[in-house]
């Protein structure tokens, strides 16, 4: 029986259609539902958004002490562009490279989760999750004691002789990608295992009986239908990565700074608010920007 | 499926009932959303200067009514220890308990300074604007403190609450470039920045010059992110005076900076992490804040602290009492309570900075004697003559020389 059948039935049952009431309550109840959420997003996101762009256009020959006034100064952001093109570059190059790293370490391990994990499942997704346990920041600190000069990583490495014996890897580009790929990484699995692990068995099972083998199985059926939870990681570990500047600052150097750093930089010491925020919005920009190319051509149509 | 169509076809219906339909519930709703996003651009438009003076700005003290104080300060700044209090440990601080009970006041300390541009950046908003920061007291370092008397942003402290201070503050502290009677200002506890190298990886590095040039050093060395301790040297390597120098000579001294970082002899600029670093070998000579050095010692015996030939940087973390502070002569008891020798010594013994009270050097023969004869906590004469402060900077070139720095860290 569908649910329209019993639809049918039960209006049947009490002669008169009770649609109307039962509708229209239905329809507001949604938007009432809808009403704290939109709130919240107006309060805390649409306002200071909107701040973040006016004060972007702030002039940014005031200071502090004398205020600033709005002078609708674009050129700003031609400023920020140019005294921080290499922190804009590096910010998305460091993301790409970590989104992908963490697209070959956790394709894997979600197959494995999924369909290879047995009983052992929960304990595994467990692990994945274990990190969130502690903090951000100690757990990126870890890694200066892992990758530390005379730690055992960097001593194995000289000793096979891919880093020069005087080579390190802390305060280098390595550390920072490394950091951002350990700690995006669940993003990354969590969507993956999720869309994995709906798959159904039969599909494959059925591809075999068409003398697909293994890899033509998984090319033609898993990719696929694991494409929704590829596109979800992905956004998941570049968003925040690009906007990340905790690794960068911990594990790398100046020399490495993203442009969250830069940002973090020209607020709090430089206090030359204007610039910070034509950062910030050319970051916001630019990342909307990608996520919307990038969606449209990977579609959404299974996302949702 | 067919439940979808049964929710979402009479909807329609009832829209057009005269109702109010989902478009226009959704046009309503960005509607409101825009007049409200237009209120706050207008809003938005241009900020009134944050500067305040004393008649712009004027706060009350309730002390004589309320007996409580709020006190802001950096994590491991007080002296601490470990009670068991109803089978549970529990962290006391022995001195700030005296306060509270010789003095009846009832202290919430909370240690949330970590930074002094971000501490600037927690209470900007509530001090330009002449509202109350929560707080009575905290403790911010000389330049920054600086930055808040130039804003105007703090409450004149009355030296008849402050006998102690008056009569022990040591001498070389008591005439800051910024703060010249201290009218606004108490030093909490102050620092050295100098050299430390570990000696077991290298020999001794005795100036900066040396620390910048030295070939074995090369990539093993951190400096300060902190503009204020690394230009110091930079301008001290070029003849200037740090206390009064000229943009052309900061400008020299930046140019300096930068050859040495683009020679490659620069790790890292860093912040407290390089204690890390210095211990575990990864650097082997740093710019280094000398209470840090104190700490590391105990770990690491071969950490060294030097006084680099040029001179070195004394500065001080100081006690603000921060405008619509209501607790203000309350927050001067407490300054004068820690201006008395003994309690200075207690606090001294744990945290390891320099003491600015002079006779806490007496009573600490008392708690710690090996701690009188440490030069770090409690500096001869001839180490105090080769310090120096940095000069206060307006706003505008407080600015102009940290976009700089930033510009040739990151480079």
């Amino acid at each position: 029986m569908s649910v329209a059948d019993v639809g049918e039935t039960l209006e049947g049952r009490t002669g008169k259609p009770p649609r109307k009431r039962a509708r229209r309550s239905g329809w507001s109840t949604g938007y009432l539902l809808l009403l704290p959420g939109l709130l919240w997003l107006l309060v805390f996101f649409v306002a200071p958004t909107i701040q973040l762009a006016a004060t972007s256009l702030y002039d940014s020959a005031g200071s502090l002490e004398a205020g600033y006034a709005m002078t609708w100064s674009f050129g700003n952001y031609l400023d920020a562009l140019s005294t921080y093109r290499e922190q804009f570059v590096r910010s998305l190059i460091y993301a790409t490279t970590a989104t992908g790293l963490a697209l070959l370490l956790g394709y894997p391990l979600a197959y494995a989760i999924a369909f290879k994990a047995g009983r052992f499942k929960n304990l595994m997704l467990m692990l994945v999750i274990a990190p969130f346990f502690t903090s951000f920041l100690v757990r990126t600190l870890a890694w200066k004691s892992i990758l530390a000069d005379n730690g055992a990583v960097v001593e194995t490495l000289k000793s096979v002789g891919i880093l020069a014996p005087d080579g390190r890897l802390l305060a280098t580009s390595v550390a920072v990608i490394t950091g951002l790929t350990y700690n995006f990484l669940p993003f990354m699995v969590l969507p993956l295992y999720a869309s994995l692990e709906k798959i159904d068995p039969r599909l494959l099972e059925a591809g075999k009986d068409l003398y697909a083998n293994g890899f033509t199985a998984f090319r033609k059926i898993t990719v696929p239908l694991s494409m929704p939870g590829v596109v979800a990681g992905t956004l998941l570990t570049f968003i925040p990565a690009a906007g990340d500047y905790i690794n960068s600052e911990l594990l790398g150097t100046p020399r490495q700074y993203m442009i969250g750093n830069v940002i973090d930089n020209t607020f709090l010491v430089q206090l030359n608010y204007p610039i910070a925020a034509a950062c910030s919005v050319v970051l916001m920009v630019v990342v909307v920007v990608m996520v919307l190319l990038y969606v449209r051509r990977a579609g959404t149509e299974d996302l949702v | 499926m067919s439940k979808y169509r049964m929710a979402s076809a009479p909807s329609t219906q009832v829209g057009q009932g005269g109702s109010l339909s989902r478009r226009t519930f959704l046009r309503g709703v960005s509607l409101s959303a825009m007049a409200l996003s237009g209120s706050s651009l207008l809003a938005a438009c241009g900020t009134e200067g944050a500067k305040q003076t004393a008649g712009s700005c004027v706060s009350e003290d309730l002390s004589a009514s309320q007996k409580q104080l709020n006190f802001s300060n950096w994590p491991l700044y007080m002296d601490q220890t470990k009670v068991n209090q109803g089978g549970k440990s529990v962290t006391v601080y022995p001195t700030l308990q005296k306060f509270q009970q010789e003095l009846d006041i009832e202290v919430k300390y909370v240690t949330d300074v970590n930074d002094n541009s971000e501490f600037f950046g927690i209470v900007r908003n509530q001090l330009a604007e002449c509202e109350s920061s929560g707080r009575d007291i905290f403790v911010l370092t000389d330049w920054m403190a600086a930055r808040m008397i130039s804003l105007g942003w703090l409450q004149k402290l009355d030296k008849n609450n402050l006998a102690n201070v008056e009569a022990n503050l040591v001498e070389n502290l008591r005439a800051p470039s910024w703060d010249e009677s201290r009218d606004y200002s108490v030093p909490w506890q102050s620092g050295l920045t100098g050299i430390a190298y570990n000696s077991e990886l290298t020999s001794e590095v005795g100036s900066f010059e040396e620390l910048l040039t030295r070939s074995d050093l090369k990539g093993k060395v951190t400096l300060l992110s902190e503009m204020h301790d690394t230009m110091m040297f930079m301008l001290l390597l070029q003849g200037a005076d740090p206390e009064d120098f000229t943009s052309d000579e900061f400008g020299a001294a930046m140019e300096r900076l930068q050859e040495v970082v683009d020679a490659g002899q620069i790790r890292s600029f860093t912040g407290n992490e390089y204690g890390q670093d210095l211990v575990k070998g990864n650097v082997v000579a740093c710019e280094a804040w000398s209470g840090d050095v104190v700490q590391l010692q105990y770990d690491n015996p071969n950490i060294k602290f030097v006084a680099p030939e040029e001179g070195l940087a004394l500065w001080s973390d100081n006690m603000l009492v921060p405008n619509k502070a209501t607790h203000k002569t309350n927050a001067e008891s407490l300054m004068d309570f820690y201006y008395d020798p003994k309690m200075a010594a207690e606090l001294a013994a744990w945290v390891n900075y320099i003491c600015p009270v002079a006779g806490a050097r007496e009573e600490m023969t008392k708690i710690d004697p090996d701690l009188v004869e440490n030069e770090l906590i409690f500096p001869g004469d001839e180490l105090m003559a080769k310090t120096y402060g940095f000069m206060g900077l307006d706003e505008k070139s407080e600015q102009d020389y940290q976009r700089q720095f930033a510009a040739v860290m990151g480079a």
